[in-house]
């Protein structure tokens, strides 16, 4: 097991570190070049050269990259010239909101999708299986943008129950001040979640139920509510902690998406006015952090894998 | 598969000599494609995967919505022509009625035969996208899971590198270094989308890389590219189909999501999500004309992959049993 961590860990540092060179590559694709895009096409030569100077942008790539390394490790993911302001401090002040936002969802999308996808494997190709399959294949098959609209538009413009805005406030405080307008972006971010996690947890269940110590549990006389609590349930969850860690791409995606239409005040948002903006330094700093937070998702997923089911050994 | 494979070896009468290797045979002579791996689309396995997929309904469901969308697209400006390069500002924002089946928009485009001009763009660029990803994805997965070692390991970084940066991203940042056409956007979703069939073909190449069709091959001195472009590939076609068909699906969504939030093709194209993104402003003003069609018809068409994916698998797994 430690030497599993150990070369996952080592795993995952290289993955990190190639997320950098792909980001630093990026930066490099900016036509004409950074301080064109900065300083505006009206810059003068000297102006350009005078800021690649002192962006140390005159320097070999190599250097270049090692440096952008290092201000990454110091925590500094460069500055937003539009915004006058550092990448961090915009990270620091939204990435409450998103937790906010995103955690809620997952919460919920969990207490929802868990005992959905063990109702729906008990009861397979009943009823209930076929109504919650064909909801979670709508929603897996419509962009979280139109399930936004439509909720905008059923919830918010036809009858007046929730605002159609996100919270509107800077900081985590006041979005949970008014919870009522966050009500719009749980649930969109929700509902997606559910039609992913309720399918995994399904399959999963349904596995299970499959199994011998079922079977025993069963006939051994344990009522159906004990059964389905401590064997199936908590063996069908060992993929759906996997699952969990390695949906953060998804999670992330969709919140960007989400953030977008309900207008809420996160990183996603940012993400979104500086691709607006051609704010290329914001662009890239909330890259380098959603990779690093995919990595992480990932390598947590394997290795609480490793720890929640004993059987699984790695060598 | 596996028990298929046998069959065939056990037919001819050489690859039975390799199998068990204890009979010297001049492989000078022996035409290698006599080792060839079991067809997917041979006339036996064939027939059961027809009839597999028949026995699905939701199958034929989608199969019948993707080609009533592909002809929508395709065949019907031929029938219902529609102007959707001129704007005309006496007609903006009309509800459906005689001559506009579906209304008009704010520019005042015909919103049914915007739907079709729409819908070619999205369709032309998620087929280009679930190709040209899912064979480059098949191919570096099979070179990757067959070669093993070190290129192994380095191959997967590379994909577990670009899988680690959610798509979006990298597709709105692309979007504002670059301005998108068709090509383009083919190119940097297909960038985006090979990683998946590369994981799926790299897990099943290294089942498939012990099997005994294969060490046939390597005896009778047939080259690795050999096995990898005519045995492995072709043994991987039922999960690179389903996979492609997911991709198409997959390809729909992030084009209508880039258009909708205004990185998608820019103007005169037409796209859905462009088409969802002006209605939405019209969302207050009860102009439902000018949102639901253009949902409507990015989940129809989305929903319709994904059945036609599942029976896909559906029918292959059914085949896989049946022998």
């Amino acid at each position: 097991m430690i030497g599993y961590t150990l070369r996952r860990l080592g795993q995952a540092v290289i993955v990190v570190l190639g997320v950098t060179v792909l980001v630093f590559l990026l930066e490099h694709l900016i036509p004409g070049s950074l301080a064109r895009a900065i300083l505006g096409p009206r810059a003068s030569g000297v102006e350009i050269a005078a800021f690649n100077r002192a962006n140390g942008l005159d320097r070999p790539v190599v250097a270049q990259y090692l440096t952008f390394l290092s201000h990454l490790l110091h925590g500094n993911l460069g500055y937003s010239y539009r915004l006058n302001q550092s990448v961090d401090s915009l990270v620091v002040h939204q990435l409450p909101n998103d937790l906010i936002l995103v955690g809620i969802a997952l919460a919920l999308a969990l207490l929802i999708a868990i005992p959905l996808g063990v109702a729906q494997a008990v009861r397979r190709n009943r009823a209930l299986d076929h109504v919650a399959t064909g909801a979670a294949l709508l929603l897996y098959s419509m962009p979280s943008y139109w399930l936004g609209l439509l909720l905008i538009a059923g919830l918010a413009i036809s009858s007046h129950v929730f605002p159609a805005e996100a919270p509107q406030a800077a900081s985590a405080a006041g979005v949970l001040a008014d919870p009522r307008a966050l009500v719009l972006p749980v649930v969109t971010l929700t509902l997606v979640n559910v039609a992913l996690f309720s399918r995994y947890m399904r399959s999963a269940a349904v596995d299970t139920l499959a199994q011998e110590y079922v079977r025993v549990a069963r006939s051994k006389g344990l009522p159906a509510r004990v059964v389905l609590t401590r064997h199936v349930l908590r063996n069908s969850l060992v993929p759906v902690v996997t699952l969990l860690g390695l949906s953060i791409p998804a999670v992330l995606t969709t919140g960007l998406v989400v953030e977008y239409v309900f207008n809420f005040p996160g990183l996603g948002l940012t993400y979104f006015n500086a691709a607006v903006n051609a704010d290329y330094p914001v662009e890239l700093g909330i890259t380098v952090l959603v990779g690093i937070a995919t990595v992480l998702g990932s390598l947590l997923a394997d290795l609480a894998y490793a720890v929640l089911d004993p059987r699984v050994r790695y060598v | 598969m596996s028990e298929l494979v046998e069959e065939t070896v056990r037919v001819e009468p050489v690859s039975t000599s390799v199998g068990t290797l204890h009979v010297p045979v001049d492989f000078t002579d022996v035409d290698l494609d006599t080792f060839r791996a079991p067809d997917v689309t041979s006339e036996r396995g064939g027939q059961s995967f027809v009839a597999a997929f028949l026995e699905n309904r939701l199958g034929i469901v989608g199969l019948g919505i993707v080609v009533a969308v592909t002809a929508f697209c395709f065949l019907g400006p031929l029938v219902y022509h529609s102007d959707q390069i001129h704007a005309n500002i006496l007609l903006t924002n009309r509800a459906p009625g005689r001559g506009h089946p579906l209304g008009t928009d704010a520019n005042g485009f015909d919103i049914l035969g915007r739907l079709m001009v729409g819908g070619q763009s999205a369709l032309e660029i998620s087929f280009a996208v679930a190709l040209v990803a899912t064979s480059f994805g098949a191919l570096w997965g099979a070179v990757s899971g067959f070669t093993g070692g070190v290129l192994d390991a380095v191959m997967m970084r590379v994909v577990d590198i670009v899988i680690a940066v959610p798509a979006i991203f990298l597709l709105i940042y692309l979007a504002t270094v670059f301005r998108p056409t068709v090509p383009l956007l083919i190119i940097v979703l297909s960038l985006l989308s090979w990683l998946g069939p590369a994981r799926l073909v790299r897990g099943e190449t290294l089942s498939l890389r012990t099997r005994e069709f294969v060490e046939a091959v390597r005896v009778a001195g047939g080259r690795s590219s050999r096995i990898v472009g005519r045995h492995i590939v072709p043994n991987t076609l039922g999960t690179i189909s389903v996979n492609a068909t997911f991709q198409v699906a997959d390809a729909i969504i992030i084009l209508a999501t880039l258009s909708f939030l205004g990185f998608g093709l820019p103007p005169p194209a037409v796209s859905w999500g462009g088409m969802l993104s002006q209605g939405t402003t019209y969302l207050l003003d009860g102009y439902w004309w000018e949102v639901y069609p253009a949902g409507l018809i990015v989940m129809a068409t989305v929903v319709a992959f994904n059945f036609l994916g599942d029976a896909l698998r559906d029918s292959f797994d059914a085949r896989l049993r049946e022998r």
